[in-house]
């Protein structure tokens, strides 16, 4: 029987990739990834897995291996943070439109400069386009449980695409929680072993990568988001399979106290948590907030989004855990602004927010301060168009 | 000694395999010597083989989608890293093996890359790949510059030659540096096989290229490849081109197996390097000086191999 322990999230994290038993990993380390790469090098070490660990001399090498092992047929997993997913990103482009269904572990840090080793999403949305399903989780458990979904669904024939599960750096990967680590018998029962529709093999020769040219390059990469989209179904259809076997239910967007909710933040990852908090203080004292979190960010559930915010509703506090430089907003308000304008009736006023960065604590305060403001724009309009949290003035 | 070498006979004039690797129908030029050698070194490696490709000039004129001219699994990533994307192919195949979910039949896994996919951009990779000891062939084919992009100077352009960026004029005289020797940084890694070669010699590159899949790690073998496009040198003459580079001692052929250098061809009576030279219109503005000079510097490298071929 499963039970439940107290475990370092990076470490329950490994330990999903070896019950998910990958074939191939392939890292290089970057603070606050490597509690999970040690741990893998460990369990392939000891024998718990019948993996090949290949420590590459470079994250861009380390995604090159994995698309290398992927197509040649193997289950494979690299994890990365920061400069070191900036350094993949050349690669992080291939296997999406060449349908390899590569799982990876961003462990979300701030990137220089200047350079910081904290948590926030810069790493990330820099890489939002990259054409792999995202999702975001919010605890340890569901680090885990994302995980297993992530082969689930990546390497499902109707889907074929690759797959990033981010954790908060530090705020989750380094704090011990209580985590059910799945047997192995049900893990096994919900990712069936990897069978690539194509693979290299020269009983079979088929050529991958190939030059495209402006009369097809169009169409590869429709072909590319056509997928991206339909994976959804799949995506949803594969975390109703997870509630049936492992008895925890997720869905592409979670509500919190959303009835009657009239202000309501939305935020993705670790931070959720906090704002829940904050959430049941304000409910204490008579606010009607609500909290809408996006677990699915890529592809980007907008009718589910739209579904979510109730008649009620008439502000939304959206919460980036970066800049985007020079834009409008922050990546996911830009997400939500161009969503909202396709809502049919009357869509809320929507307020963009930056917190927490490079490493800022997001604590029930900062959350107080955000429903505040935009409880004050949505009747007096802002003169900036998003503002960062607590900057400090000297 | 390698073992796997003792029941290695060699290929001759008269028993090439048939096979065609690379089939004909790809979108090289006229006269293409890097088609030529990819040509003959994958006939050397036969069907059991999983090809990774740098982009280049290989990797455009074979895979225009929906065309192809492999026979042989052939995947192509990025520029610089098809050590790498070898290493991952390697990796899957030992783990897939083991849980009896592919053959235990040996394949060869064979990366492919130009002069600048090797020497320049992606030496890192390789680099990280040979140190980790990858069983694979590494192929460089080194046409001296980056000729898919319109013939810029690569780290192994040789010295004086006029590219797009290294043009001769008031304050020039074309390549300022001497070429990087990139077999010899190769060596460096203490891998058990390295070679170089020259279509010329083709029954030659064969061996070392079946050399290099027979040995059990990394081998690399670097391959002269005359470029007529690039070069200003007649397409009918890559050929002659690349005998007379290894008859005037510019590109001395010879293998490291195992740390020990071996000459595979001692010229001991070298043509003058001039010979070479005026073949290409690349050369064509050197002065006395500079042919001076590269008659020197190409005595003492070549000097430094014999010395090292000598030495137990």
């Amino acid at each position: 029987m499963s039970k439940r322990v107290g475990v370092e999230v990076s470490i329950a994290v490994a330990d999903a990739v070896k019950l998910a038993r990958a074939e191939v990993i392939s890292a290089y380390p970057i603070t606050p990834q490597t509690h999970i790469v040690e741990h893998l090098s460990d369990v392939v070490a000891n024998g718990e897995l019948d993996a090949e660990y290949v420590p590459v001399e470079s994250e861009h090498a380390a995604m090159s291996c994995c698309l290398g092992a992927s197509a040649a047929g193997a289950r494979t997993f690299t994890s990365s943070s920061s400069q070191g997913l900036s350094l993949m990103s050349e690669i992080l482009y291939h296997p999406g439109p060449m349908r390899l269904p590569v799982v990876m572990v961003v462990a979300n840090r701030a990137l220089a400069a200047p350079i910081s080793i904290w948590n926030d999403h810069n790493d990330i949305m820099v890489q939002r386009d990259i054409g792999w399903i995202q999702t975001f989780a919010e605890n340890g458990q569901e680090a885990v449980d994302l995980l297993l979904h992530a082969y689930r669904v990546a390497e499902d024939p109707k889907v074929s695409l690759p797959f990033i599960v981010n954790i908060d750096g530090f705020t989750l990967s380094h704090v011990i929680e209580p985590i059910i680590l799945p047997d192995q018998e049900d893990v096994d029962a919900y990712i069936p072993s990897f069978k690539p529709h194509v693979k290299l093999d020269p009983k079979k020769p088929v050529t991958m990568g190939p030059v495209g040219i402006p009369e097809v390059y169009t169409e590869a990469k429709v072909a590319h988001e056509m997928a991206l989209r339909a994976s959804k179904k799949v995506i949803i259809q594969g975390w109703k399979e997870f509630a049936g076997k492992f008895g925890r239910q997720y869905n592409p967007i979670e509500t919190y106290r959303m009835d009657d909710a009239e202000t309501v933040l939305v935020t993705m990852g670790s931070i959720s948590e906090t704002a829940m908090t904050a959430i049941d203080a304000m409910r204490d004292e008579g606010q009607k907030v609500g909290l809408l979190r996006i677990r699915l960010w890529r592809p980007f559930p907008g009718p589910e989004f739209r579904k979510a915010i109730g008649k009620t509703v008439k502000t939304l506090a959206v919460i980036d855990r970066t800049i985007s430089t020079g834009a409008s907003c922050g990546p996911v308000s830009a997400e939500l602004r161009s969503i909202l304008y396709k809502m049919p009736g009357r869509a809320p006023k929507i307020f963009g927010f930056v917190a927490g960065l490079g490493g800022r604590d997001v604590t029930v305060d900062t959350f107080r301060e955000i429903v505040d403001k935009a409880n004050l724009y949505a009747k007096k309009r802002p003169t900036d168009l998003y503002e960062v949290i607590g900057v400090r003035e000297k | 000694m390698i073992p796997e070498f003792e029941k290695f006979k060699g290929f001759s004039a008269k028993t090439l395999p048939k096979d065609e690797i690379v089939a004909p129908g790809h979108r090289a030029c006229q006269g293409c010597g890097e088609m030529l050698a990819l040509r003959m070194a994958m006939k050397a490696l036969g069907k059991d083989i999983i090809v990774a490709n740098a982009t280049g000039c290989m990797e455009i004129v074979t895979s225009p989608f929906p065309q192809t001219a492999w026979t042989v699994p052939w995947l192509h990533v990025a520029f610089e890293n098809a050590a790498t994307v070898a290493s991952g192919i390697e990796a899957a195949r030992k783990v897939l093996a083991r849980k009896g979910k592919i053959p235990k039949k040996h394949i060869d896994i064979v990366a492919v890359g130009g002069d600048g996919a090797t020497g320049d951009i992606g030496i890192q990779w390789i680099s990280g790949a040979f140190e980790r000891g990858h069983d694979m062939v590494y192929i460089c084919l080194d046409n001296e510059a980056y000729m898919n992009t319109g013939v810029q100077r690569s780290g192994c352009t040789p010295y004086g030659a006029m590219t797009t960026t290294t043009p001769p004029g008031k304050e020039s005289f074309g390549q300022v540096t001497w070429k990087k020797n990139v077999p010899a940084i190769m060596a460096a890694h203490g891998i058990p096989y390295v070679a170089t070669a020259s279509p010329a010699y083709y029954v030659d590159l064969m061996n070392k290229v079946k050399k290099a899949a027979l040995v059990k790690g990394p081998a690399y073998v670097h391959i002269y490849s005359p470029c007529p496009t690039g070069w200003g040198s007649p397409g009918e003459k890559s050929i002659e081109i690349a005998r007379l580079v290894v008859e005037t001692r510019v590109v001395p052929l010879y293998e490291v197996i195992e740390g020990k250098y071996i000459l595979s061809r001692k010229i001991n009576k070298p043509k003058p390097v001039t010979d070479y030279l005026k073949t290409q219109r690349r050369f064509k503005h050197l002065k006395e000086e500079q042919l001076a000079y590269i008659q020197k510097r190409v005595d003492e490298e070549y000097d430094r191999i014999v010395k090292l071929s000598e030495m137990d």
